[in-house]
């Protein structure tokens, strides 16, 4: 069967004053339906606007599409006019974004902004319409909902706020669910609930999900599969367990290692990834990790590695790496 | 009420807060009613020996930021004492604050809103020393300014940059660099790793400990990744809307949390380890439901260890 999404050499620049960012680099992947997508990366990753342009939701200018294809459900989604994206944008791709704050509308109730994209996607009647909402946001975990659904935003915690946007995310039975740091701005304990409700959404109602995320242990709860992107690449993608246990990447390896771990005070020092993020206004050449890489080989800052199959892994694990990390781990730690 | 729970101080504390409290609203409005009281800070008492790190976290509008702020008298207080090496500061005037501003800096969490874009990170970190009539001729300034970059891991050479110029990383470093300009003893640290990038926190985490070893300075450091300030606190104080429910030592709170809240915030924070992860079962914990009552107070229930109860 064929991917539900599949990206190829998706790259996306922007022309801004300061030069050309080059945000999103020749970027290949497919995704499965039901497949639940981790992507971690880290701000000018190019985890997000990746997503964004796929459906046309980046400023054109200054952004610009340079080349690549995303074929969703057999479609070429770059090759559609703005018209037929806004038909598909809610409909059939469903978005979370960070921040529930400014992604509702302040002076309309919650009821009209879960169901405007029923109502405008299914031509569903006003009475329907309501009655779909209140389901939804039953499902989403929010009690008391009928009353709550002619309540306005200001009346719900941030939390439920979130809740709010998920509904309207999945109201149209998206076939893939796209959240972007959907998480990020709640409080710990309502990450976790957040987190458990899309567990159980996905047993439910099976969607597939690409969870766009900085934080690891987010991704090692809810996704199957993991990419982890920097400046603009994917350095390694593959299943969860065998990317957390086998990182192939010196990228994923030194952000896995600089987490405390449950680490205590004065034990031991920290790792810490030397220098700083890329600059993406330079001419993308090499591994764009390479400068902060202590195991970058010559090779690694002028040639880029293809992401291949990761040796004497599981099927899906593949890194971009012109270094090998067991090899150097093993140097290090004065293995054979 | 108990007094500030004390964790067998050897030395006397450096900072000692007592009865804290902030109150927002609760004026008269101009056409009847009064605006909703806000009790940010409730009633907070903490101590803070010389070299110690204590860590204050909680969630968004726990009120942790605002005793930070009251405590270096950014904010007047509404009520309470805040004691500097057993000099009651509270309430002083401007000019009578300004030798303790010296002793007590900030640290923000934003490094894009906190640095003045049209000045050279170079001055920026020299002002303090302008301020205080300290920075000498303009050579000494300037050799004062180059030890400091040094210091925070920074290339001198950068002195006549921009903030834009700079990564998040690099800016919360010129943040610090201003910070220890004037060689103060205790610095309040509002978030300050918590805007960075994942791959550079461990940097600047990393940065505050050499320079408490270096310095010998005492850290009141706020966050609300409760995974950092296991790496970096000696003892840790958990707020809840307003209120310190539970204080004591970091392997107490870790090891051995009692308050429900505590417990809740510690089960929901996610491992980087997806087996562990997988079948992690955060505890719930309904705030409006369970609100600490007024009559409250921290009770001992291990060494330096007290938890809130009636």
């Amino acid at each position: 069967m064929a991917p539900l999404l599949e990206v190829r050499n998706l790259t996306v620049a922007f022309d801004t004053p300061s030069g050309t960012v080059h945000a999103v680099n020749d970027v290949s992947y497919s995704l499965e339906e039901g497949e639940t997508l981790g992507i971690v990366g880290e701000s000018g990753s190019g985890k997000s606007v990746h997503a964004l342009s796929m459906v046309g939701l980046i400023a054109s200018p200054p952004g610009r599409i340079v080349r690549g294809e995303v074929i969703f459900n057999g479609r070429n989604l770059l090759a559609l006019s703005p018209r037929e994206l806004f038909d598909l944008r809610g409909k059939e791709i469903g978005f979370v974004f960070q921040d529930p704050m400014t992604s509702l509308n302040p002076v309309l109730t919650i009821e009209r902004q879960i169901a405007e994209p029923l109502r405008r996607h299914f031509g569903m009647s006003a009475g329907q319409a309501r009655a779909r909402v209140v389901e939804l946001l039953e499902l989403v975990g929010i009690p008391d909902a009928a009353r709550r659904a002619r309540q306005y935003p200001h009346e719900f915690s941030g939390g439920m706020r979130q809740r709010v946007m998920i509904a309207i995310g999945i109201s149209c039975n998206p076939k893939l669910l796209i959240a972007d740091e959907a998480t990020t701005a709640l409080d710990v304990t309502v990450q976790a609930q957040i987190l458990d409700l899309v567990r159980d959404l996905k047993r439910k109602i099976g969607t597939t999900v690409i969870w766009i995320t900085h934080d690891m242990g987010v991704v090692a709860g809810l996704a199957d599969t993991v990419q982890v992107m920097y400046g603009g690449r994917i350095m390694e993608r593959g299943p969860v367990r065998s990317v957390f246990r086998d990182p192939r990447s010196a990228y994923t390896w030194g952000l896995l290692k600089s987490l405390p771990h449950g680490g205590k005070r004065g034990v031991n020092r920290l790792y810490q990834i030397p220098g700083n993020p890329p600059d993406l206004t330079q001419e993308p050449v090499g591994d764009p990790f390479a400068p902060r890489n202590p195991f970058a080989t010559e090779r690694c800052l002028i040639e880029t590695p293809p992401l291949l199959d990761a040796a004497d892994s599981v099927p899906g694990h593949k890194i971009a790496a012109w270094y090998d990390l067991r090899a150097e781990l093993a140097r290090m730690e004065g293995r054979p | 009420m108990t007094d500030a729970p004390m964790d067998a101080p050897m030395n006397a504390p450096l900072v000692s807060v007592s009865r804290l409290s902030k109150h927002y609203g609760g004026e008269r409005r101009l056409i009847g009613g009064t605006v909703p009281l806000l009790k940010a800070v409730n009633n907070v008492s903490f101590d803070i020996a010389p070299g110690e790190t204590l860590g204050l976290v909680g969630e968004s509008g726990s009120g942790k930021s605002t005793t930070g702020r009251v405590l270096l008298q950014l904010e007047a207080p509404t009520d309470g004492d805040i004691l500097y090496k057993g000099e009651n500061i509270t309430g002083l005037s401007k000019p009578a604050l300004k030798s303790y501003r010296r002793d007590m800096q900030i640290i923000f969490q934003d490094p894009y809103a906190s640095l003045n874009p049209r000045m050279t990170v170079g001055e920026f970190v020299a002002e303090p020393l302008d301020v205080h009539g300290l920075a000498g001729s303009r050579s000494e300034r300037q050799d004062r300014v180059a030890s400091l970059f040094s210091k925070v891991g920074l290339d001198p050479s950068f002195m006549k940059r921009y903030p834009h110029e700079f990564s998040g990383g690099q800016r919360q470093r010129v943040s610090i660099a201003r910070a220890i300009a004037l060689n103060p003893a205790f610095i309040v640290a509002d978030e300050p790793i918590t805007a960075l990038d994942v791959s550079i926190q461990a940097q600047i985490v990393n940065l505050f400990q050499d320079l408490q070893d270096e310095l010998g300075l005492t850290y009141l450091f706020i966050a609300h990744d409760l995974s950092m300030i296991r790496y970096l606190c000696h003892r840790v104080a958990v707020m809840l809307r307003g209120r310190i429910v539970e204080i004591g030592p970091c392997e107490a709170i870790f090891e051995n949390p009692q308050h429900p809240y505590t417990r809740a915030l510690l089960s929901a924070i996610p491992v980087p380890d997806p087996d562990i992860e997988r079948n992690r079962r955060p505890i719930a914990f309904d705030v409006n439901a369970n609100l600490p009552p007024e009559e409250a107070v921290l009770r001992p229930v291990g060494h330096g260890h007290f938890v809130l109860g009636v």
